[in-house]
């Protein structure tokens, strides 16, 4: 029994949620669901954690479905790189989960969560499926699973804010039309290929050399991811998503979804597309580069004018996508490991920040700024987690945001352009402000007369706390994240043809 | 609907043929052009037709929405039932080979059983879409936003 675990786990990893989303939603209302789901997200986390083991000591794992051999046949495919990602997805997961039950009943109707909690496994089964294939449409087919669910559980947040309807809609449209562009960039690339195995076509494309076609399929792919991660200027679905979705849901798409697209930009970019170095390089550095840098400024400067918390925090992610891509961008080593290791520290980050809100929003009534004067007195352990996790998104020094800046200085001083080095420091300045914003009406100004703020129950705190202590953890000694995001940056040069900058 | 009587003649007719058409569309999507997504569809569109005559409330005493809901998992559950057996019989995730005494008649039931889960799963989520839309509730006031 053991050995037939053991030889399946790549599938388990999708199998497991997948089959326990429709039993979720027979079990029927209230408490029964969510400790089904929980267990779940406890084994998928375990799972991936002895699936990061097993990859981590070098040759990568492959898996096929239905007995059929790759290219011919579906390839589960893992190396460093998508373990890593697998293991933040699905240990985000197991912390959301946990936390969930009393935000969720605060926010949604008790008929209703069976459901809700169905969602949110299909919504982790289509992640995982997405980090762990190694088949592009499969990608497209996991990308969509991921996405429908992720529609309804933002519009569940209609029971709480009738705006979470509009938010899903525009969400839905958006999300829909970069996976339109994305299966038709895949479309484009089976033409001339005619595979759709990742590292078929990658030798595939780079004995066929370079096509209007192929620059065409790039393209559309590279939108297409770029929807999904909310990349600058296709960012505008996020912010009314993020701030409208029950709180759980917010924390768990904010530290997983857009770190999920950029690990899909990130395969395609590299191991998929080895085909034409300028090209590449031109569009990484003539269109990434200065998207990114824009999104860091414009986003973070929009965040400092936003009263809702959720809000700002939302702002703040599509301010961070742009340090990840601009990791990308650099086109080095170096870069790469910058924008890997800011995959797990932003996600940590990110997820202590957003429970947090949703500590706020179950106590307070609200997540609005000002209506959060004076709550460091109510809520002290809820409020000490934000400042803790808002000091990891300034990037000091023993956070983790700072070892993702240290990485990203140090990459775009090797490559001799220390503008950008500043424009990194100068964007921290940035989150300083906003930061500070909320430490200054949770500590400095009076509580309003008559509110009544209870500290949040321990079941919400504690995965946050353990957030906090991981990016705090990781922040100290880095060396896990660090080797591990070295060697899945070796792995995805070592599987690229381009020619790389030393 | 009571006038319609042509309406209501036809209807009684053409419901039939389009249930068995759709069996025949789902048992033999093994070897023919077919399976469980067309058939799911065509089989939800019987019902769906007997609802636009006679009304939705007519067709929810045969088959409430719970029903559905539970339907809809239930194939989910055959399609991944069928790969966990596999695995326990020692193969990959739908490797069907081992499902029968030989790889042929495996892979033949494998797909089909499969199918099944594709059909029952289709055609129960069409007819909850067709019911949301049928009984939704009134639109949402404009002090609401």
């Amino acid at each position: 029994m053991l050995d037939i675990i053991v030889t399946n786990l790549p599938a388990l990893q999708v199998v497991v949620p997948l089959v326990a989303a429709p039993v979720c939603a027979m079990l029927g209302r209230g408490d029964r669901s969510w400790a089904f789901a929980t267990l779940v997200s406890f084994l998928t986390f375990a799972i991936s954690v002895s699936l990061f083991v097993a990859a981590y000591g070098g040759e990568p794992i492959s898996y096929e479905m239905g007995g059929w051999a790759p290219p011919i046949g579906i390839e589960y495919r893992i190396d460093v790189l998508n373990a890593f990602v697998l293991m933040i997805v699905s240990g985000i997961a197991a912390l959301v989960m946990p936390y969930a039950r009393r935000s969720v009943a605060s926010e949604i109707p008790a008929e209703r969560q069976a459901f809700f909690y169905t969602a949110f496994l299909l919504c982790l089964t289509g992640l995982l499926g997405v980090t762990i294939t190694g088949d592009a449409f499969n990608v497209f087919v996991f990308l969509e699973i991921s996405s429908l669910s992720t529609y309804a559980l933002v519009a569940s947040g209609a029971w709480r804010n009738k705006r979470a309807l509009t938010a899903a809609y525009n969400y839905l449209i958006m999300g829909t039309v970069g996976a339109t562009f994305f299966v038709i960039g895949i479309g484009m690339l089976y033409m001339i290929t005619g595979t759709l195995n990742m590292a078929d076509l990658a030798v595939r494309i780079a004995e066929h050399g370079d096509s209007r076609t192929l620059r065409m399929g790039f393209v559309f792919i590279f939108i297409g991811i770029g929807l999904k991660l909310a990349m600058f200027p296709l960012h505008l679905w996020l912010p009314n998503a993020y701030s409208f979705a029950p709180s759980a849901v917010t924390s768990f798409i904010a530290a997983t979804a857009t770190k999920v697209a950029v690990y899909v930009l990130l395969r395609f970019m590299f191991t998929v597309f080895g085909f034409d170095y300028a090209f590449q390089a031109s569009t990484l550095e003539n269109v990434l580069l200065p998207v990114a840098i824009v999104a860091m400024f414009a986003a973070s400067l929009v965040a400092i004018f936003q009263d809702d918390l959720k809000r700002m925090l939302a702002y703040s992610s599509i301010a961070q996508i742009g340090y990840m891509l601009l990791g990308l961008a650099f086109l080095t080593h170096t870069g790469l490991v910058a924008t890997i290791v800011h995959l797990f520290n932003h996600a940590v980050t990110k997820g202590a920040l957003f429970m947090v809100a949703g500590c706020f929003v179950l106590s307070a009534g609200t997540s609005s700024i000002s209506s959060l004067r004076g709550v460091g007195r109510d809520m002290p352990w809820t409020t000490a987690a934000f400042v803790a996790g808002g000091l990891s998104l300034i990037g000091l020094p023993l956070t983790v945001g700072f070892i993702s800046k240290w990485y990203l200085v140090q990459a775009s001083l090797e490559l001799g352009w220390w503008p950008v080095a500043l424009l990194i420091m100068g964007s921290s300045l940035l989150a300083v402000i906003y930061v500070w914003r909320v430490v200054e009406a949770a500590y400095l100004q009076p509580a309003p007369e008559g509110v009544i703020r209870r500290e949040a129950p321990l079941s919400m705190l504690v995965p946050a706390w353990i957030l906090v202590g991981l990016s705090i953890w990781f922040g100290i000694d880095a060396s896990l994240t660090t080797t591990a995001a070295s060697r899945a940056a070796d792995t995805l040069i070592g599987s690229s043809q381009i020619l790389w900058q030393e | 609907m009571k006038h319609h009587s042509i309406l209501r003649v036809v209807s009684k007719l053409l419901i039939p043929p389009i249930i068995l058409y759709a069996l025949y569309v789902q048992w033999h999507g093994d070897y023919g052009p077919g399976g469980g997504f067309q058939a799911g569809v065509v089989f939800a569109v019987a019902f769906i037709l007997y609802a636009l005559v006679y009304g939705v409330d007519e067709m929810m005493r045969i088959l409430p929405p719970r029903l559905l809901h539970a339907l809809a998992g239930i194939g989910v559950l055959i399609y991944a039932g069928t790969g966990v057996v596999t695995m326990l019989l020692g193969e990959n995730f739908l490797g069907y080979n081992v499902l029968a005494h030989d790889p042929k008649h495996g892979q033949e039931w494998g797909i089909i059983v499969v199918e099944l889960g594709v059909g029952i799963t289709v055609a129960s989520v069409m007819m909850s879409i067709f019911i949301a839309f049928a009984c939704h509730n009134p639109p949402i006031k404009d002090e609401e936003w």
